[in-house]
This record gives structure tokens, C-alpha cells and sequence, in this order.
């Protein structure tokens, strides 16, 4: 029988909400690393039962965490809690993200633009996305502040940067956006192993054909009215991108104002936005079965980040962009001053699509019917970071 | 037995209810203290000094017998009492809101 797994990030731990395929009735497991920012946890598609975690706090740094058990107990991968260490150095360091300087596959650490024109040291701060393999359980990338890209391939035990991407040659123009200069944006293309998407707040979407060895930045089109060149190679604040799997080539993007689409993997991009009340948001997804239904939470402005008139919304196109309705059965009418995260919607893979979000006042909202109807799951988590969902069959 | 009084995170981290307790060959100072904690807790490893410098994070203090050791050279040796275990190293996070 199938049911569905919501995996809930938020500023004070993670939260897994578990139902059967009808979504109504929904158990509650959690808060799991209580107190520590969980910036994004995502399962396997290869095996549902591995979930990574992004544990974080300012405080103590950065954690990787792993279930094995769908989420029953955690671990950090490599060292089992009821483990006596072994004698002598460490092998497993699932915590230790170290930008590779060295001769033989990294790429020397330079420095990239500050928020007042300066030239700033690159610094590891923490993981902003986890994006397991498609394939293989236990390889796993992590996009990281300040913006690079790890992989591991022993489970999380060890990271590894593809230096490629840092060192390509843009990297001294990329600027931090408000919330650091993250690399939020993972998608692994599933016709093409070597091929991969990235998107960075605030230098702008990337590609790889060559497995991450090298990448060129792919934002032609986008148009960024607060650069001094609006149409530059790098440096929008691109807030986050989409896929669906069975149009790789097809690609939407919600950036800092519009939303953008391509359907030529990114070589160029044109503007979606159409009849959208404001183009302004974070999050996007599309549907699992249809590849042309995109769905956006339009955000008033970049300095209000919360929906116009205190009514949440969430809005639909059936036609890939430009013709948007909106949707709010079920969702807050009034009084609704949240905000929606770019790693905080997910979508199921069930016949009858659900979709999922969560807000920054705690609320994970759920549809079963693609967004016709909306009912939350749970009301008064802290603030929601990321929304990821497994279905199991 | 050195003991080590850590912030709350990091007890449920390391699985400690109070003090860390660890032996520490050599002379007791902070760094030789905290390589006997992220040698029995490898959990802890990245969580109190940085990997590449091996810097306290910026928002932890260490302090022994009621003084600030923060800005103290790691390989000064502590006091007597803290070699002994009559008092802890304390690992001591900020209040800094958040």
C-alpha cells in the first residue's frame, strides 16, 4: 500500500510527517535534532529507507546526519552512535567540508565579491542542499555556503569538492544574496549522468555535461534591473530552479523577481511570469505527472517577503508559464504574513499528485488534488526551511 | 580523568550525561584536552574547533578555575586542577541569541 513521507526542515530540527496514500490522516515523528537548524533532508530515490540530513548552528558548525531506517534513528554516516572509536586517525569526517586546493583536483581558493564591491575569502559556512544520487544510495551531493559543490560516495562519510565549479573562472564576481551566497539549487538529470544543474543566490544557474568536472553559467535571458549590467554572464539572484524528470531539457526558475523558463537546458531563458499578481518568490516545483503544471507562491517584494494583502496563495499554470490561476481553497484568507522557502515545497509521485509546502510560521500545508484544495498537516512547527517528500510503495 | 564540561548540544551529541571525563597523556592544556575529546567523542570532531585551523569557533569560550582561557595559547598548560579532575575545562557557548 502506498503512503507518502514529508521530510520537514525547520529552524529548531526536523520533523517527518507519515500518512497512507489518501493524506488526510497524518502521524507527527519529531523534532529530531532538536535546537540545531536543519537547512534540507532528503531521501534516496535509490533506497527510500537512506535519508540525509543538513544539520546545522552557528554555534557548533556543521553536522551531516543519515538514517538508515526511514528515519526511525540517525547517525552521523560513519559513526554509529554505539560505536567504540577505533584507535588512530579518523576515517570517517562526515562533517568536514574542505574546499580542495590541492594540485592534483582542486582549484586554487581565490576570493569572490563582498556585499560592498570588496573581494572576500571564500569560507565554508554551512550546507545549504543535500541531492542524493538518483542511482546509487550512497553517493550524495551537497551544495554548500560559501557557494561550491561537495559529493560523496561512501554514504556521507567523506566530502570531496568538485572544484571545477568554484575555480571555472566567474567565481570573483559572485556576490552573497541576503541569506549568504549559498548553492541551493541541485538537479541531477536522469537521461544523462554527467549532466547537472546548480543555481547559486546570488551568481546564478550553472551546467555540467562532464559529471562536475567543468561547468559554464547558463543565464542568458535573465534580466536583473539592480546590476549595473542587467544581462550580465553572472551575479542574478536566482532563488531557485525545476525540473521535471522526463523533460530534462526543460527547465523553471523563480528568480529574485520573475519567473523564468527554458527549454533548451538553460542556453537561454525567457520570462513566464505573465498574469502573476507579483513575480517575486522563492519556491517552485512542478508536477510529477504533468510535466507543463508549474507551481509558484508569489511573495510581495523583496522587502516583504509575505503575500499580498495577507491572503496565501498558491498559484498554477497548466501551460508551462504566462497563464497562472490561483489557488487558495483551504489556504489562510487574512492575516497570513508568512513566508515560503525555496527548498520548502516538494510534490509526491502518487496518481492523484500532492503537493506540499511549508511556511515560516510553522505551517506544512498539503493538497492531494494539484493544488485544487489545501489543508495544513500540522500548524505551529518552528519556521520551515525545506519541504522534501518520499512516496513508498 | 580530566573532565570536561560541555555545552548542552554537544552532550546529547556525544551521548554524556555531565561531564566528558578522558585521560590525557602529557601535559594537560586546551588543545591536548580537546584532542582527548574528539578522540573518544569523534561525534564532536569540527563542532568546538575548526577543521583547517584548529580554531575555537568564534561563538565558544573555554574556561578553567573561573578565568577566561579563550585567548590563551592552546598549549598552556591548565591549572593543577583541572589535571586532576577537581575541576572541569568548560566548553562554553554564547548567548547569543538565535
Amino acid at each position: 500500500m502506498s503512503s507518502v513521507r514529508v521530510l520537514v526542515g525547520t529552524h529548531k530540527g526536523a520533523f517527518v510527517l507519515s500518512s497512507d496514500a489518501a493524506r488526510r490522516n497524518w502521524h507527527v515523528s519529531g523534532p529530531f535534532f532538536a535546537g540545531w537548524e536543519i537547512y534540507h533532508m532528503k531521501g534516496s530515490p535509490a533506497d527510500p529507507d537512506r535519508i540525509y540530513v543538513s544539520q546545522t548552528s552557528g554555534w557548533f558548525g556543521q553536522l551531516i546526519q543519515r538514517s538508515d531506517d526511514g528515519g526511525k534513528t540517525w547517525h552521523q554516516p560513519g559513526l554509529p552512535n554505539e560505536a567504540i572509536p577505533k584507535p588512530g586517525p579518523p576515517t570517517a569526517l562526515p562533517n568536514r567540508f574542505v574546499y580542495d586546493v590541492s594540485p592534483e583536483s582542486g582549484k586554487p581558493l581565490t576570493t569572490h565579491q563582498w556585499y560592498d564591491g570588496t573581494q572576500h575569502p571564500w569560507e565554508f559556512k554551512r550546507v545549504w542542499h543535500i541531492e542524493p544520487s538518483l542511482t546509487d544510495p550512497g553517493t550524495v551531493y551537497a551544495g554548500v555556503e560559501d557557494a561550491a559543490l561537495f559529493r560523496s560516495t561512501d554514504g556521507g562519510e567523506t566530502w570531496h569538492e568538485l572544484a571545477g565549479l568554484r575555480g571555472h573562472g566567474t567565481g570573483a564576481s559572485w556576490t552573497p544574496g541576503a541569506g549568504g551566497m549559498g548553492l541551493h539549487t541541485i538537479i541531477l538529470d536522469p537521461s544523462d549522468p554527467n549532466r547537472m544543474y546548480i543555481a547559486i543566490s546570488a551568481a546564478g544557474a550553472f551546467r555540467t555535461n562532464d559529471g562536475g568536472a567543468t561547468w559554464k553559467p547558463i543565464n542568458k535571458g535573465l534580466v536583473s534591473d539592480s546590476m549595473p549590467d542587467p544581462s550580465a554572464e553572472v551575479g542574478h539572484c536566482v532563488h531557485h530552479v525545476t525540473m521535471h524528470r522526463s523533460r530534462p531539457d526543460v527547465l523553471y526558475m523563480q528568480k529574485h523577481w520573475d519567473v523564468m523558463r527554458s527549454d533548451d537546458a538553460g542556453e537561454s531563458w525567457h520570462e513566464v511570469s505573465g498574469n502573476l499578481p507579483t513575480d517575486f518568490g522563492f519556491a517552485i516545483d512542478v508536477h510529477a505527472h504533468e510535466p507543463e503544471t508549474v507551481y509558484v507562491v508569489p511573495i510581495k517584494s523583496d522587502s516583504e517577503h509575505f503575500p499580498i494583502d495577507g491572503k496565501l496563495r498558491v498559484y498554477r499554470s497548466r501551460s508551462g508559464g504566462n497563464e497562472w490561476e490561483q489557488l487558495s481553497k483551504g489556504l489562510p484568507e487574512k492575516d497570513c504574513y508568512v513566508n515560503v522557502l525555496r527548498d520548502a515545497m516538494a510534490v509526491d509521485t502518487l496518481d492523484d499528485c500532492g503537493i506540499y509546502f511549508g511556511t515560516t510560521g510553522g505551517q506544512v500545508y498539503a493538497s492531494s488534488d494539484g493544488g485544487d484544495s489545501w489543508a495544513p498537516i500540522v500548524h505551529d512547527l518552528p519556521a520551515v526551511l525545506s519541504v522534501e517528500v518520499q512516496t513508498l510503495e | 580523568m580530566v573532565r570536561v564540561a560541555l555545552p548542552y548540544h554537544l552532550r546529547n551529541l556525544a551521548g554524556v550525561k555531565g561531564d566528558a571525563q578522558v585521560v590525557v597523556a602529557g601535559p594537560v592544556s586546551i588543545r591536548s584536552v580537546l584532542d582527548a575529546v574528539e578522540a573518544n567523542y569523534p561525534m564532536l570532531r569540527g563542532t568546538i574547533r575548526e577543521y583547517e585551523t584548529g580554531n575555537r569557533r568564534p561563538f565558544l569560550r573555554f574556561f578553567a578555575c573561573g578565568e577566561d582561557w579563550s585567548l590563551e595559547s592552546v598549549d598552556r598548560e591548565l591549572p593543577a586542577a583541572i589535571a586532576k579532575g577537581e575541576e572541569p575545562l568548560i566548553v562554553l557557548g554564547s548567548i547569543a541569541g538565535g
